[in-house]
Parts: structure tokens; sequence; C-alpha cells
């Protein structure tokens, strides 16, 4: 049984993408540690090389661009671990993820309050 | 005999931990947030737990996608937490509470309810920032935990009603421990944000709202919906309602409500915290 309708705009992490995915994961999860986030700065291509990541998982790291990483079969809670290594928050990947400035889309979060 | 005095149920951003680091508890943004704490913090202060049972979701400190337990319950003197990798403080260790973590493994084994079992746990912000929140101030912890993670991360996950089974089985096996012991409940998690995709931003104050009220009244309704309905409704990462659901599901009891405050937004989330308190049925009612 698969999950269900497509909903617009709304990845699902089901077993196909986690297996596409799963060195580009891999690699998002050895960012919990900073000896690891320090090796990835230091030398990208040779850790991302040491992980058997694709040259899709390569181009979507190196665009670091959230949509493509997650076409490329990445997880939004392993990726926010690559996206914590340059300070960028959840907001940030969002504000890309929707084509708004960082301010446009707080602004958006907050009139859902209303 | 235990006795399951309460349920919290809470949002557990990460950002939370950043705003407790940099002490923004009064600042216009996270006030409303810190400020639902203040009628916990009385009644944890009157009621004196003994054990925090915490049902969260991992985000991936603990669980990679190697092995993904759908259900995974921690069996150990303690817990530590670690660097998750985008900069929050972690925090101290926490005691566990082995010997009920054991017998709820073993009843939940019993009931059908084949759970993964675990010596260690690294617990994330979805168990440590509730506790932070409860407890402030960096005291000791005041109480004993028991870490329950439910699979969030990887579909398919586990139904709504099946994690409200859950939650009745482990109130179950709560009650059955002879230790006369009070316990509180957390689910941790929600309610509606959505991270990824170009839906990213998404929340949904009508169904939030909705959820907190059938918290109280009608857990039923919880169990009923589907996960597909909860990520159309609620977004991707709003399925962390599973959380709430499962804690809702183990208290048996005629339930009242101390406090229940939402605002909107805390990140990119809509911010719920609801007190619960759980009362004793007696039996001859209860069999009726």
């Amino acid at each position: 049984m698969t999950f269900g309708a497509p909903i617009p705009g709304t990845p699902v992490f089901d077993g196909s993408a986690a297996a596409k995915g799963y060195a580009l994961n891999k690699m998002c999860f050895s960012f919990n540690s900073k000896e690891n986030r320090d090796a990835f700065l230091a030398d990208e291509d040779a850790y991302c090389a040491r992980y058997g990541l694709s040259p899709e998982h390569v181009a979507a790291i190196k665009s670091r661009n959230v949509l493509k990483l997650i076409a490329a079969g990445g997880n939004v809670y392993y990726l926010a671990k690559f996206a914590g290594i340059f300070g960028l928050s959840v907001q940030d990947i969002g504000a890309q993820q929707t084509g708004r400035t960082l301010e446009d889309f707080k602004a958006y979060l907050a009139s859902q309050g209303a | 005999m235990a006795r399951i005095i309460g349920g919290l149920t809470t949002s557990h951003v990460p950002s939370i931990g950043k705003a407790i680091a940099q002490k923004q508890q009064q600042d216009p943004y996270w006030k409303p947030f810190f400020d639902a704490f203040h009628p916990v913090h009385d009644w944890l202060a009157r009621e004196k737990p003994d054990v925090a049972v915490v049902i969260y979701n991992d985000h991936g400190l603990n669980n990679f996608l190697d092995k993904m337990p759908t259900f995974a319950i921690g069996a150990a003197h303690e817990y530590h937490n670690a660097d998750e990798g985008w900069g929050i403080p972690v925090q101290k260790p926490f005691k566990g509470d082995a010997k009920l973590s054991w017998h709820i493994i073993e009843n939940l084994v019993a009931d059908e309810f084949d759970i993964t079992m675990c010596q260690e746990v690294l617990v994330d912000h979805a168990f440590t920032l509730p506790m932070a929140l409860m407890y402030p101030g960096g005291q000791d912890w005041p109480v004993r935990t028991v870490p329950v993670m439910m699979n969030s991360v990887q579909h398919p996950l586990p139904n709504p009603r099946r994690c409200y089974k859950l939650g009745q089985a482990i109130g179950k096996a709560i009650e059955s421990y002879p230790e006369d012991i009070k316990v509180v409940l957390l689910g941790t998690g929600g309610l509606s944000h959505q991270l990824d995709g170009e839906r990213a931003g998404f929340i949904n104050k009508p169904f939030d709202l909705w959820c907190m009220d059938k918290m109280l009244n009608d857990p039923e309704a919880l169990a009923r919906l589907s996960n597909h309905e909860i990520v159309e409704k609620a977004g991707s990462q709003g399925v962390e309602l599973m959380t709430w659901i499962a804690m809702r599901g183990a208290m048996q009891g005629r339930v009242t409500q101390i406090s229940s405050t939402y605002h909107v937004p805390i990140s990119n989330t809509g911010g719920a915290v609801m007190l619960l308190e759980n009362h004793p049925v007696p039996r001859a009612i209860a069999a009726e």
C-alpha cells in the first residue's frame, strides 16, 4: 500500500527515497560530530567520496539547494545538520525552498497565527 | 502501585534551546510560549512526580536509516544528550529508571507490541528541551526518566490508531507496576509544521486547535486520523502528533485540563502546550 495521493509541495520520505538517498543521508548524519563537520569543510570532495555519494548527491551538495538535495533522496532531518554547518536555520531553508526572502518567510509564518 | 498523575504535551523545536541559552524567555517573540509553562511549574511543584515517561521522536541523533525502529524504549540507568549539529547547548545527563523500563517492555511485548529495547540511548532535543522547559534553572533533574521513541522520519510511519493503542498498553503497564511512584507522561512534538518542499512554512491553526480540543475531549477522533490526513492538514513534520496521541492513550482515568496554550509561530511551528491531569477511576465503575 502506498502513502496515498500526492500532496502538492510536500515530499514523502518513503522507502524509495530512503534507498536513493542513503549515502547522502549517512554523510549528513555524520555531521552530528564537530570533527566530521570540520573534515567536510576542510575537503568537501574527499569527504563526499568517503561516503560513496552518487554524482547526483554530489551535485546537490555542491548546489547547497535544499529542493535538489531532497530530490536526490535527502531527508530534511539529516539535511538540517548539513545546513547547520553553514549556520542556516530552518527558516533559512524554508525561505530558500519557497523562493522567499528570509523576512518574507518569517512574515508568512507569523501571518498563519492570525 | 504506580500512578499516572498527568501528561504534558509540548512543541520541542530546537530553537527553544537557543532561546533558553540566550535567556530570551521574556522577549516578545518567545514570551507567550515560555509563559505557558508557569502553570506547569506550579503543578509539578505541587504534585512532585518521581518519573517522567517521555514519548518523543528522534531526529537523527540516536537512530539512523540503517536500523530504524518504529517504537523503541530505553532501559538504561542514565541517558546522555549530545551535539546534534546545529549548535544548541548539550544538556546534562538524565537519570533512568531501568527497573520501570523493563517492566514496561515486558508488559508491552506480552501485549503484542514488539518494541526495540535499548540499553544506550542518546536523547535528542525532543526529549531534552521539554525537560528543560519543565524544570528550568539548571538544578539536578528531579525525576527519573524512561525514553520512548517513535519513528517519524522514515515512511511507512506507525498509524495513529497503532500509536494510540501503544499508549494504552504503556498506561496499563505503568499502572501495574508494584512500586508506589507517581508518573508524569510527556508527548513532545508538533503541532503543525513543514520544513521541507515548496510548501515549507505551512502551519494550520484551525487543525491544531481541533487536535487540542480532541486531546481533552475525544482522543478517539485523533486515533481515527490517517497519516496521509495528518501530513495534508498538519504538514510533513506535523506527524509528530503521534507522540501526543500515544501519550493520551496512556491516560486511562478521567482526564481534566490544567492548562492549554497555543501560539504561532515558534520557529516554523504552531507552538502548543497542554497539561492534562489523570484521575483514577474506581475499579467498580471502570468495570461497568
